[in-house]
C-alpha cells in the first residue's frame, strides 16, 4: 500500500450548510496514529468527522479515507468505524441487538456476526447489561454500546466524536486504554474531545479547528513550538527555585517565572528553549541549585488549544 | 457486451444477503411496535364493523348481491382512499423521515451497503409490512362478510365469484401498498414533514378520474380502479371517484401501475445517494 493510502486526506475541502460555513478549504493528510480534533463548540469538528464517513458530501474539494471514499460503500465502511455524538438509537433494541443487527448487514456469515457482537461487547464491558433495552441505559452505557458498534467490526479507521462525553472517571479511563490499545494494534484513531487533557495524554497529533478553519496541525510539541509569540513554559524541580528563577533572569533566558504552588519547583518561561535548556545545564554543573526534574509545561494540546484558539473560541 | 460484464461483475449475492437481512430487520420494527397501533387500528376496524353486524343484524342469502357491493365499497371508498393510504404514509415516511427524527438513520448509511440496496430493502420491508397488516385484514373482513350467510356463503365463495374476488381484492391491496408506499418513501425524502404533500396526493388522487387521460396514469388508485371485480357507484360528493374512464385491461394495469412505481423508486434512488445526515435541520 503506498503511503498516500494510509492517510485521510483532505484536499481543498469546503462544506456549506445553505449560507452557513461549515468548515472552509481545509487541506489535510492525517497519518496513522491517533489525532485528536480540537475546537470549540461550532467549529467544524463533526462536520469534517462527517465529511470523512460521507454523512454529508463536500461542497467542493475531495476527501479520501485510506484510499477509500463513499461512492464505494461496501469497501469503504468495512474499514471504517465512526462512533458519532447522537445519542439516539432505533427503537426498541437491546445493546446486543444493536451490534448484531449493525454486523449482519455487512452481509457476513450469522456465526461470524454473533462471535464479533459478543467480543465487541465485551472489549467495552457492558456485561449483561447488553442484553437490557437501550432505552433504560444510563449515558456512559449508550456511549459504550455505540463505540462497541464501531469496533465490532475490526475497521481500520475509527472516528470517535466526543467519545468520552457522559462517562464516568472510570469508565474514561477504560475507554482511553481501549483506544490507546487499538492505536497500538495499528488502527487510525481520528478523537474529538473537550476533555483534553485526558485525550492528549494518548494522542500522536493535533488538529486546531474554529469557525470552519484549519488553525494549526502536526504532532503536539512541534504545533506547541510553532506558537512563537507564547513562550514555551517549562517546569523546574529544584531545591532553590526563587534562586534559579533570579539567574535564568540575570541571564535573560527568562521572560516569566511562577513558583509552584508545593515551593518545590518554578514555571519558567522561556523565548529560546535550546539555548534555556543549555544555559540550565551550565546551572546544574555549578552546584548553586539542585534540579530533580525538568518537563515542558505547556505543550499540550489544552495549552496549544488556549493559546491559539483562547477561550471564547475565537482565534488569537 | 462490456455492459453485460460489468452487471454480471457486480456482488449480487452479497446485495442480496445485505437487503434480505435489512428487510428482516426492518419488518420486525415495523410491525412490532407499539407506535404501530394505529395502522392495525385503520385495518381491522371495518373487520370489526361488520362482525358487529353480522352479529347483530342475521344476514339472508337474498342480501349476498347486496353485501358483495358493500365489500367493494369498503375496499374502494375505504382501503384504497384511507386506509392503505394513510396507513403506508405512516409505514413509509417512518422508514427515511422517522429515523431522520429519531436521529437513528445514520447508523444505516455507515453499514457497507450500497444506499439503493437501502432504500430498496426498506421499501421492501414497508410493502411487506402494509400487505401483511391491511392483506390479513382484508382477508378477515372476507370471511366475516360471507360468514354469517351460512351455506349459501360457501357456496358463494367455492362455487361462485367468492375467491375470484377475494384475489382480485389482495391483488389491489398489495399493489396499492406498494404503489402508495413508493410515493410516500419519496414524499419523506423530499419534505421535511410529508403529511402536507401527502394531503395534496389525496386531492389528486380524489379529482384524477375527471382529468385528461395522460395524467390518469400519474395516479395510484386510477390504475387500482381497472382492476375492481366489483363496479361500484357513489352518490354525491364522491361521485366523483366512480366517474366511469376509459376502460383499461387488467394486465395493462397492472403494468402500468409497476412502471409508476419502478419511475418513483429510481427517482428515490437517486436522491437517497446524495442524501445528508443534518439532524439539526430536522
Amino acid at each position: 500500500m503506498s503511503q498516500l493510502n494510509d492517510q485521510i486526506i483532505f484536499n481543498d475541502v469546503s462544506k456549506f450548510y445553505g449560507e452557513v460555513l461549515g468548515v472552509n478549504r481545509i487541506t489535510l493528510s492525517i497519518p496513522p496514529g491517533i489525532t485528536t480534533l480540537v475546537g470549540p463548540n461550532g467549529a467544524g469538528k463533526t462536520t469534517l468527522m462527517n465529511l470523512m464517513t460521507g454523512l454529508v458530501q463536500p461542497s467542493t474539494g475531495q476527501v479520501s479515507v485510506m484510499g477509500l471514499t463513499p461512492a464505494t460503500p461496501t469497501e469503504f465502511f468495512r474499514n471504517i468505524g465512526y462512533c458519532t455524538q447522537f445519542d439516539s438509537f432505533p427503537r426498541g433494541v437491546t445493546g446486543h441487538e444493536f451490534v448484531l443487527d449493525s454486523l449482519m448487514i455487512h452481509g457476513m456469515p450469522e456465526s461470524e456476526a454473533y462471535r464479533l457482537t459478543d467480543e465487541a461487547i465485551a472489549r467495552v464491558q457492558l456485561g449483561d447489561a447488553a442484553f437490557r433495552k437501550i432505552a433504560g441505559y444510563s449515558k456512559g452505557m449508550r456511549q459504550k454500546v455505540r463505540l462497541a458498534q464501531s469496533i465490532a467490526h475490526h475497521p481500520r479507521v475509527l472516528i470517535l466524536d466526543e467519545p468520552l462525553n457522559g462517562l464516568d472517571p472510570m469508565a474514561r479511563a477504560e475507554s482511553l486504554a481501549l483506544f490507546e490499545e487499538l492505536g497500538q494494534q495499528g488502527m487510525h484513531l481520528v478523537i474529538s474531545s473537550h476533555i483534553l487533557d485526558e485525550v492528549d495524554r494518548i494522542s500522536d497529533r493535533v488538529i486546531l479547528i474554529t469557525g470552519g478553519y484549519l488553525i494549526a496541525e502536526g504532532n503536539i510539541q512541534e504545533v506547541r513550538q510553532g506558537v512563537s509569540e507564547k513562550p514555551m513554559q517549562v517546569l523546574i524541580r529544584c531545591d532553590h527555585p526563587e534562586l534559579l528563577a533570579s539567574k535564568m533572569f540575570a541571564i535573560n533566558q527568562c521572560v516569566e517565572a511562577r513558583l509552584h504552588t508545593d515551593g518545590g519547583g518554578v514555571f519558567l518561561r522561556t523565548a529560546d528553549l535550546n539555548s534555556f535548556y543549555s544555559m540550565l545545564n551550565q546551572i546544574a554543573a555549578d552546584g548553586s541549585v539542585k534540579i530533580n526534574a525538568v518537563a515542558p509545561a505547556d505543550d499540550d494540546a489544552a495549552a496549544i488549544y488556549q493559546y491559539l484558539i483562547g477561550s471564547d473560541g475565537s482565534p488569537s | 457486451m462490456a455492459n453485460a460484464q460489468t452487471l454480471a461483475s457486480q456482488p449480487w449475492s452479497l446485495w442480496f444477503t445485505q437487503a434480505l437481512r435489512l428487510t428482516r430487520i426492518e419488518v420486525r420494527r415495523n410491525l412490532f411496535s407499539w407506535k404501530a397501533a394505529w395502522i392495525y387500528f385503520l385495518a381491522f376496524i371495518p373487520a370489526a364493523i361488520i362482525l358487529i353486524h353480522t352479529i347483530f343484524d342475521p344476514h339472508h342469502p337474498g342480501q349476498i348481491e347486496q353485501d358483495t357491493n358493500i365489500l367493494a365499497g369498503i375496499l374502494e371508498f375505504y382501503y384504497i382512499r384511507l386506509g392503505i393510504f394513510f396507513g403506508c404514509l405512516g409505514i413509509f415516511s417512518r422508514l427515511i423521515r422517522g429515523e431522520m427524527i429519531e436521529r437513528s438513520l445514520h447508523f444505516y448509511l455507515l453499514s457497507p451497503v450500497r444506499r439503493e440496496v437501502l432504500l430498496l430493502a426498506k421499501f421492501a420491508a414497508g410493502s411487506i409490512s402494509a400487505i401483511c397488516v391491511f392483506g390479513s385484514a382484508i382477508l378477515l373482513d372476507f370471511i366475516l362478510m360471507y360468514w354469517g350467510f351460512g351455506a349459501a356463503g360457501r357456496d358463494y365463495l367455492f362455487n361462485g365469484p367468492g375467491l375470484g374476488q377475494l384475489g382480485s381484492y389482495l391483488l389491489i391491496a398489495a399493489l396499492a401498498c406498494l404503489g402508495y408506499g413508493s410515493v410516500f418513501l419519496l414524499f419523506s425524502m423530499l419534505f421535511r414533514n410529508p403529511t402536507p404533500a401527502a394531503m395534496l396526493f389525496l386531492g389528486w388522487e380524489a379529482i384524477n378520474p375527471i382529468l385528461p387521460s395522460l395524467l390518469q396514469k400519474l395516479s395510484v388508485a386510477a390504475y387500482l380502479r381497472h382492476l375492481m371485480p366489483v363496479s361500484t357507484q357513489a352518490d354525491g360528493l364522491f361521485a366523483i371517484l366512480t366517474v366511469p374512464t376509459v376502460p383499461v385491461p387488467a394486465w395493462a394495469a397492472v403494468l402500468g401501475l409497476l412502471l409508476l412505481i419502478a419511475a418513483v423508486l429510481t427517482y428515490s434512488c437517486y436522491r437517497m445517494r446524495t442524501l445528508e445526515i443534518r439532524y439539526s435541520t430536522e
